[in-house]
Parts: structure tokens; C-alpha cells; sequence
């Protein structure tokens, strides 16, 4: 039943096309709100078994090349569906007052989602890549048009870096193909691929992903790309498309090369510590709010990779974990720095402390304070729950890693503050002769902006104070994989 | 029921964003009476006679790193939670009543439940992050001229402190299997670790701890936090959150770390003679009256850190019955200082609300215009200084009876701080109510009939501990031999 998100997703981007303006942004919210129904029914449904990559449709496609449409689903595949689910509708209710082409850019915006749901769903190495690289164009169009600062140089890296990545990923593919003969997702994991194979063959594909998931010193598009996007655009950059990078590192490149993989995990701990520490520290020093969002995303990546490079159950599950909550942590974060952006015309923070921001939006500060509490890892949000079990199981094989990670906590603390105390509590903000406009008009906040945010706040809220939701599906899936029940 | 001591004050927050603004701390009070009821059915059901936790609530609760929802109460905790329910109602009669203020507050006072009761470091750690927001945002919001750096400090500081704390357990997790503070406890005798890591994880919790207590010299925080908060959310800070970082010394350093305490005994027991001696000399420099106060709490909890410090690792043999005297000294002082600190802060801000000033020499011949006003705050600085038949004279007492014995050098020192806080209270009695009048002065009026209300049966609360302390000894007696057992 899962597989129509896919469906529905794309059947809904298409009839946008063809209605009035008027109705597009309803067609829109009504699909993802299908959408997140159908995800949320699969998620509760007990007739999925998490630690199996169950059949859901298998169809020949290109029979002679053993290509199949084969959707398929277990704990992970559906924890990752539901965050797009999630994202979409707080997308789209974030976007509501979209004026410029309308239809377009739900149209973009749902052909996003659905690739994104088609990438989380597929078995079939073929149709996988299909998926990835069908979610590239509407993100460049996203940014192209309906973007803000520097918006065509910000689209261009961005799929730029992302065919680069691409390239790598379909070399990996084929390698794969050519060796195995298969393009299924369950015999490949059982296929014993040649070690001197894996040795490189896995860092080409792993690399190849983590330029989507913002892996340092990749990771530059990440930032740029963020600011340049349109807010309900960068929602869904932070909240889906890095983590299908992550996704297909741990499905595909994890899960196909595993000795491959064990080879490198050191390696990978030392770009996932360095991106952690790096990006915090970058974002430091940034004036605009919307950059240090942005590098705060990359840092949180860092949590998702060295989860991997733990290379046991725990890191894995906690990174898994960590993929959902920051999907909606980032998506709260920049859907607040749009609220903000379009009413104060600025994400300049020195020019932010000089506005009276916490008495004009007094529910934009409540969230966004609720949502940096849940970016610094304050216990009782879903980030800490992920970020706590990623640090148990990254100890037991990197505890030097883990080590320097807590200063890297400690650096998302003090960045996540500053922009709190520049942009909501400034005491410049109560002396009028340092405002640049005495009577500043903020029209507050619109309703379905407020839904999007109490959507996304109750959901970190939940997940982290009761996490066994998720990780009962995820932690079966995570044990099935064989590269965590090999040795290393 | 001890959930639901949890649960109320969060009702109350939500109560307060859904009332009218005008009337929010009656309705916040309106919850603390509920509190109250449950923290006196508590006591009044406790079985003083048998020891252990006692009203254990447990359930399943994130079973892959092991932590689970594990509330109880023995005699230590039993006491905070009373402590925490008296005092806050306390702080919200001196607060602003303001609905951000007050809810803040509530959600403050049902993570220090939570942290007094939880039995399992997760769920621990949840509630000690848990106030740090709303403290922050209290002092960022709501402070006095220097509050920005003030709320900076303070949350830079407790954060670090909370991140090398949760990685040292994070480290005891992985060699032990276990979160649970009884197992643990258990454990301690034998040593949690070994080799270095154990000095690595001792002084992770240790500075976690030593910087909310404070302990010289991580106090640099304290006097600019005290200071600058608005006089409800200073008594609050020093009347339970404080004791946060006491409770923890007692709950997890002695235990978990017992031979590591004793090997670092000297300098612990050199650290907290330092922060009695040089807090209560810095308290005598002071001019400005909340910053005397501010200091002479440094000095308090010094007390209570020297007790303990001198139990844990003595220089000389110790019988069990001066061990279980200065257990108790330390014991009975948490509770003390929470009364009378906050009481201190009461009167300072009465006094700041009459004169718009808090100068030591901005007040003079107060006891002319004011003989109530004079006389009630005396006692409480009497009972800070330790005068016998006030509440103050035990706990210090039983302490300095206690460590004398166990280490006498560092107590002899100690006894300075004795001195210099008598003189810096005789100092500031004399500057404020003796003399002349002094200009400006003129107008003080004495108490209120609704300050009166407040401040009397508090005051009355410290004769009562002052002469007939049994009753709160009941609460603890089995406890501070278990601890004692422990130690010994």
C-alpha cells in the first residue's frame, strides 16, 4: 500500500498542472496530507516485518537487462517515508503564500517529494538511481526561480555537485551489476563480492552519496545551496534530499560492499569528526541567520556518518534516527528563518538585533526556541535521543571520535545561542534610537504556518521523549543488514 | 504520584499559555498548592524506618542504550522534594506576575522534580538539561542591566559541564552495561573502570557537577547570574537549583567514584575550603547587596562540599557516628540554605522595590522607618550566619563536628569562612539599619501586610528547624547511614 505515495505523489503533481492557481496550493497540501496518511498507516501496520526488505510490487522492466520495478519496505525504508511525509506537508503549509507562478512550484515541489519517497522505496538498483537523479532537476528549478540571494550561482553548484556525485554512484551501480549480474536489492546483500574489489569500489559509491548528505570537505554546495532556496525549498534540502544521500550510503554502498565498508570506517569517522567540529565552528562566524542554519545541517550530518563508521547496530540505529529527527529539526529551523526573512526583509543578524523580532512574533520566537533546544541536543527532543545513541555506539570503536565530537557539541550550543540572543533577545532591540525603523510592520504569523510549526515541534517533541516508537522499527532492520553482523 | 509531581507544574505552564495574562500567578500558585499536597502526602508516607527507594515508579522506556523511566524517593531526595515545593511558591509571591515568567518557572520546577526522583541517568540528564533553557531565558529575558552576558555565562558554563558529564557516562555505559544508579553504586566499590579512562570519567562528572554546585573555582557564573536575575528567579537558583549540583555529588560522584575521590582527596577538600574562605571574603568586599548574597551562597554550598568532601576521603580514621554527623550536617544544610537564601534574596528585593537601589550604603537608620522590615530580615541573616537556635547553627555544626574529626587542617581553615561571613553580615546589618537616616530614605515604608503573609511563616519555618530539627532528621536518618555504609 506504501508504494502509493509514490503514486499519488506524482498522479497529484500533474493534475496542478492542469487546475487553477487558486486551487494548486489545496491540491498540493491534500496530496502530501495522502501522502503522510499512507506513510503513518504503513508505519503502524504490523503486517510489515521491520527486519525484512518485504515485496511490495515486483514488475519485469527491462527483463534482458534484469531490470525490475520492485518497490520493497522495511523499518528504515518506512521511518524515512514518514519524514517525508512529514516535511512535505510542513513544506507546503510553509508556502502557502507563494504568489510567483504557483502551479509550478508545487508541481517542482511534489516532484521532489515523490522521488524522494520512490528513492526510500525502491529495491532495484536501477530504478533506485532513477529516482535519485529524478530529484535533482526540480531542485534546480526550485532554486533557479523562486530563490533569494545568489540563487542561480546557489542552483548550479548544487546540481552540479549533485552529478558529480551522481557519476560516482552510477559507476558503483554498474560495477556492482557487472560483478553480480543482479540489480536486486536482497541478492546483491547476499552476494560475496571479491574483497579487492570492495576495497575500492566502496569508497567510489560511498563517496558518490555523501556528496548528497554533505559529508565534509564535500559538503560546500550544502550552505550555499540552502540560502539560495526558497524556504519551503530548503526545507526539504535539509529535511529529505541530504538524507537520501545518507540513506543510499548505508542501503546500497554499506549493505553491497561490506568489507569494503570495514576497510574505510576509520576514514569515515575522521571526515564525519572533522565535519562536525568544522561546520560548527564555520557557523560561529556567520552573519546571516540563514548560513548558520545552513552549516548546522552539514554538522548534523556529521552525527549521521559517524553513526555509520561505528559500524555496529547501535551507531547505525542511532544514525537512522538521526536522519528523521534532523529532517525535521532543519525543516523547523529554516521554516522559521523564511517566517522571519519575509517579514523583516533581512537575515543580517546585526540588522535582526536591532528589531523588536520577540514582541512582533511572539510564537516564531516560542518555536524557534523550542527548535534550537532541540538542535543543541537538550534531552526530551528527538536530537539528543539520536545523538546519544549514536555517541554509545560510535565509543566502543572510535572513542577518540566521540571525544572531539563533545566539543562539537559544545560549539552547536554556542552557535545555536548566539543566534538566539542576536535575533530574538537583543537588548538593542529595547533602546529605539538604535532601530533602523521605529514602527517596523510585522503582519504575524498566518495559521497554516503556525500548523506547520506545531506539526513539526510535537514531532521532535514525541520522538525524543519516547524514541522506542521509532527505534523499534529501525533497530530490527539495522541487525538484518549483514555489514553489521559481519566482523570486521 | 511522583509523576504526577512531575506532570503538574507542565499542566501549569499549559494552563498559563491558555489563561488570560492578568491573573498567572495566582494560577501558577493554584498549581503549586497541588504540589505541595503531594510532596506532604509523600512525606507523610514515607516509611522512615526502611531504607531504600521508596514509591518506585518504572517502565520501559528507550530499552537499546538502556534507559528506562525509573522514579523514587529515599531520604535525600524526599528532602529536595520538599525543599523545591516550598521554595517555589516562595519565589513566585517575590516574582513579576507575568505569564512567560511564571511558566517558565513551572516548567523549571518539574524538571528539578524530575532530576530529585529520577533513579536511571538517562531520564537524570533529561530533567538536569530540562531547566537549563528556561533558567537561561528567565535571566535573558527578565534580568537586570548586565543580562546578556549574565545568561551567556551562565548557560556556556552549565552547558560544558553537562556534556563532559553525560560522555563520562556514556563511557560507564559502555564498560558496565548499565545506567541505573543503585547498580552502579553497587559497582563503585570495586571500581567502575580501570586505567586512565576512570580519571577521564571522573573528571567529566565532576566538573559537570562542580560547575552547578559551583565549586570554586568553576563559580565565576554565580554572582553575575545571581545578580542580574530578577529576585524570583535568584531565590529559585539558589534555593533548588543549586542543590542540583549538591544532590549530585551525593547521588552519583560519592558512589560511583569512591576510590578516585579518596586517591583526589586533598584537593577536593583544598577546593572547597577555597570556596568558603575566598567566597566569604569576596562577600565582605562587596558593596552591592545581592552580590554579597550571590557570594555567601558560593560559601554555603562550600560547607556542605567540605562535609562531604571530608566523609568521602579523610585524612584521619573516622568512626561511623562522626561520619553519619557530618552526612547529616550536610544534609540538613542543602535543605537550610535553600530557606534562608532565598529568603535573603526576598529581602534584598523588597529592599530594591522601596529605594530603587541595592547599595550597601544606600540605606542607613532603616530601623526608624522600618522596625518590621529591620527585624524579620535579621533573623534571616542571623540564620545565615549560623546563630544557634535558627536553622542555620545544624547543618554547619554537624559539619565542621564531623570533618574536624576526619580532617582537621582544611576544617581549622575553614572556620575562617565562619568569621568572615559574620563579619560581613554585622557589616551590612549595621550599614542598613543603624545611623542616621539617609537621604532618599525617608520614604521606605516597613512591611506590607502581604509581604508579611510571605516572608512570616518562612521565617517561622527557620526557627522550627532551628530548634526542634528531629523532624527533619526523620526524613534522612536512614539514608545518611546507607551513605555512610557506603563510604565506609
Amino acid at each position: 500500500m506504501i508504494a502509493w505515495t509514490i503514486y499519488l505523489t506524482f498522479g497529484g503533481a500533474i493534475l496542478l498542472l492542469l487546475l487553477p492557481a487558486r486551487a494548486a496550493r489545496w491540491m498540493a497540501l491534500a496530496t502530501s496530507l495522502a501522502g503522510c496518511g499512507i506513510s503513518l498507516a504503513a508505519f503502524f501496520d504490523r503486517g510489515i516485518d521491520p527486519a525484512q526488505l518485504t515485496t511490495i510490487v515486483r514488475v519485469p522492466w527491462v527483463p534482458t537487462l534484469g531490470m525490475y520495478y520492485h518497490l520493497a519496505a522495511d523499518g528504515i525504508s518506512i521511518t524515512m517515508a514518514l519524514v517525508t511525509a512529514l516535511t512535505a506537508i510542513s513544506a507546503v503549509l510553509f508556502s502557502w503564500n507563494v504568489e510567483e507562478r504557483r502551479n509550478e512550484f508545487f508541481f517542482w515541489l511534489l516532484l521532489v517529494i515523490g522521488g524522494s519517497y520512490g528513492v526510500f522505496l525502491s529495491a532495484d538498483l536501477f530504478l533506485f538511481f532513477v529516482f535519485y537523479e529524478l530529484v535533482i532537476v526540480p531542485k534546480y528549478f526550485l532554486i533557479a526561480i523562486w530563490g533569494s540571494t545568489n540563487k542561480e550561482y546557489g542552483a548550479m553548484k548544487l546540481t552540479l555537485y549533485s552529478f558529480f556525485g551522481g557519476v560516482l554512484v552510477f559507476l558503483g551501480i554498474i560495477t556492482a551489476y557487472v560483478t553480480a549480474g543482479s540489480l536486486d536489492f536482497n541478492e546483491l546483500s547476499r552476494f560475496a563480492f571479491d574483497p579487492a574489489l570492495q576495497k575500492w569500489a566502496f569508497p567510489v559509491l560511498f563517496v558518490g552519496f555523501a556528496v548528497l548528505a554533505g559529508m565534509w570537505p564535500l559538503h560546500t554546495w550544502a550552505p550555499t545551496g540552502h540560502v539560495a532556496a526558497p524556504t519551503a525549498g530548503s526545507m526539504l534540502l535539509a529535511g529529505i534530499v541530504m538524507k537520501l544521500g545518507a540513506y543510499g550510503g548505508l542501503r546500497v554502498a554499506m549493505n553491497i560492499f561490506p568489507e569494503g565498508f570495514h576497510l574505510w570506517s576509520k576514514w569515515l569517522a575522521v571526515f564525519a569528526v572533522i565535519g562536525i567540529v568544522y561546520a560548527a565552528a564555520v557557523a560561529l562566524r556567520q552573519r546571516d541567520l540563514k548560513f548558520v542554519i545552513g552549516y548546522s545541517s552539514v554538522s548534523h550530518m556529521g552525527f549521521v556518518l559517524l553513526g555509520f563508521a561505528a559500524g555496529n547496530v547501535l551507531g547505525a540505529s542511532g544514525a537512522v534516527l538521526q536522519m528523521f529527527s534532523h529532517g525535521i529539526i532543519g525543516a523547523l529551523l529554516f521554516a522559521l528563518v523564511g517566517v522571519i526573512y519575509q517579514r523583516a526583509h533581512s537575515r543580517d543578524l546585526d540588522v535582526l538585533a536591532t528589531m523588536p523580532i520577540r514582541r512582533a512574533l511572539p510564537f516564531v520566537s516560542f518555536a524557534f526556541v523550542i527548535a534550537a533546544a532541540a538542535s543543541m541536543g537538550i534531552p526530551g527532543f528527538s536530537g539528543f535521543a539520536a545523538e546519544i545513541t549514536i555517541l554509545i555506539g560510535a565509543w566502543s570503536t572510535f572513542p577518540v571520535a566521540v571525544w572531539i565530537t563533545g566539543t562539537g557539541m559544545v560549539l552547536v550550543a554556542a552557535f545555536t545561542l548566539r543566534i538566539l540572543r542576536r535575533t530574538f533577545f537583543s537588548d538593542e532591540a529595547t533602546n529605539p534610537s538604535r532601530l533602523g525603523d521605529p514602527n517596523p510592520t510585522f503582519s504575524p504569523i498566518t495559521f497554516p504556518e503556525k500548523a506547520g510549526a506545531v506539526l513539526l515541534m510535537a514531532t521532535t517533541l514525541i520522538v525524543g521523549i519516547y524514541p522506542k516508537l521509532l527505534l523499534d522499527r529501525i533497530m530490527p532492520a539495522v541487525e538484518a543488514m549483514r555489514v553489521f553482523s559481519m566482523s570486521s | 504520584m511522583i509523576t504526577w509531581l512531575i506532570l503538574i507544574p507542565l499542566l501549569g505552564a499549559t494552563a498559563l499559555y491558555a489563561a488570560r495574562p492578568f491573573n498567572a500567578r495566582v494560577i501558577a500558585l493554584g498549581f503549586n498548592a497541588f504540589t505541595l499536597v503531594i510532596a506532604f502526602l509523600l512525606w507523610r508516607n514515607f516509611d522512615s524506618q526502611a531504607g531504600g527507594l521508596q514509591f518506585v515508579e518504572r517502565c520501559v522506556w528507550i530499552p537499546a542504550i538502556g534507559a528506562e523511566y525509573l522514579v523514587g524517593v529515599d531520604g535525600l531526595s524526599l528532602l529536595l522534594v520538599i525543599l523545591t515545593s516550598v521554595v517555589f511558591p516562595f519565589a513566585l509571591c517575590a516574582g513579576k506576575p507575568e505569564r512567560g515568567l511564571c511558566a517558565l518557572m513551572l516548567i523549571t520546577q518539574s524538571a528539578l522534580y524530575g532530576t530529585f526522583t529520577a533513579q536511571n541517568f538517562v531520564l537524570f540528564f533529561l530533567f538536569y538539561e530540562m531547566s537549563l533553557i528556561p533558567s537561561f531565558l528567565l535571566i535573558k529575558i527578565w534580568g537586570g542591566p548586565n543580562r546578556d552576558r549574565a545568561a551567556t555565562k551562565f548557560f556556556v558554563y552549565t552547558f560544558l559541564g553537562s556534556v563532559t558529564m553525560l560522555l563520562a557516562f556514556v563511557g560507564i555505559f559502555l564498560a558496565r552495561g548499565s545506567f541505573d544508579f543503585q547498580t552502579l553504586s553497587q559497582l563503585g566499590k570495586g571500581g567502575l573502570l580501570t586505567g586512565n579512562v576512570r580519571w577521564l570519567a571522573f573528571a567529566g562528572v565532576f566538573l559537570g557537577l562542580a560547575v552547578k554546585v559551583p565549586l570554586f573555582p568553576f563559580h565565576t557564573w554565580l554572582p553575575d547570574a545571581y545578580e542580574n536575575a530578577p529576585t524570583g528567579v535568584a531565590m529559585m537558583l539558589t534555593g533548588v537549583l543549586s542543590k542540583m549540583g549538591a544532590y549530585g555529588f551525593i547521588r552519583l560522584l560519592l558512589p560511583l567514584f569512591p576510590n578516585e575521590i579518596k586517591a583526589a582527596g586533598p584537593w577536593l577538600l583544598g577546593l572547597a575550603v577555597c570556596s568558603i574562605v575566598f567566597a566569604s571574603l569576596a562577600a565582605w568586599a562587596q558593596t552591592d547587596l545581592k552580590r554579597m548574597v550571590a557570594y555567601l551562597s558560593i560559601n554555603h554550598l562550600g560547607y556542605c562540599m567540605l562535609g562531604l568532601f571530608a566523609v568521602a576521603a579523610p585524612v584521619a580514621a573516622l568512626q561511623p557516628i562522626d561520619m553519619q554527623a557530618a552526612l547529616s550536617g550536610v544534609f540538613v544544610q542543602i535543605f537550610n540554605h535553600g530557606i534562608t537564601a532565598a529568603a535573603l534574596f526576598y529581602w534584598v528585593g523588597l529592599l530594591e522595590q522601596r529605594r530603587g537601589l541595592r547599595g550597601i550604603d544606600d540605606f542607613g537608620g532603616l530601623m526608624q522607618k522600618a522596625p518590621l522590615l529591620c527585624g524579620w530580615m535579621s533573623v534571616a541573616m542571623f540564620s545565615s550566619l549560623g546563630l544557634p537556635g535558627l536553622n542555620g547553627f545544624i547543618g554547619e555544626f554537624l559539619i565542621f563536628k564531623g570533618s574536624f574529626v576526619a580532617a582537621a587542617p582544611f576544617t581549622s581553615v575553614a572556620v575562617l569562612g565562619l568569621l568572615f561571613t559574620a563579619i560581613a553580615f554585622l557589616r551590612a546589618m549595621q550599614a542598613l539599619f543603624s545611623g542616621p537616616l539617609t537621604s532618599g530614605s525617608e520614604t521606605v515604608s516597613d512591611l506590607r501586610r502581604r509581604e508579611q503573609l510571605v516572608i512570616v511563616p518562612v521565617t517561622l519555618l527557620m526557627f522550627a528547624i532551628g530548634v526542634a530539627p528531629q523532624f527533619i532528621f526523620n526524613i534522612f536518618n536512614k539514608t545518611v547511614v546507607q551513605v555512610a555504609q557506603l563510604l565506609s
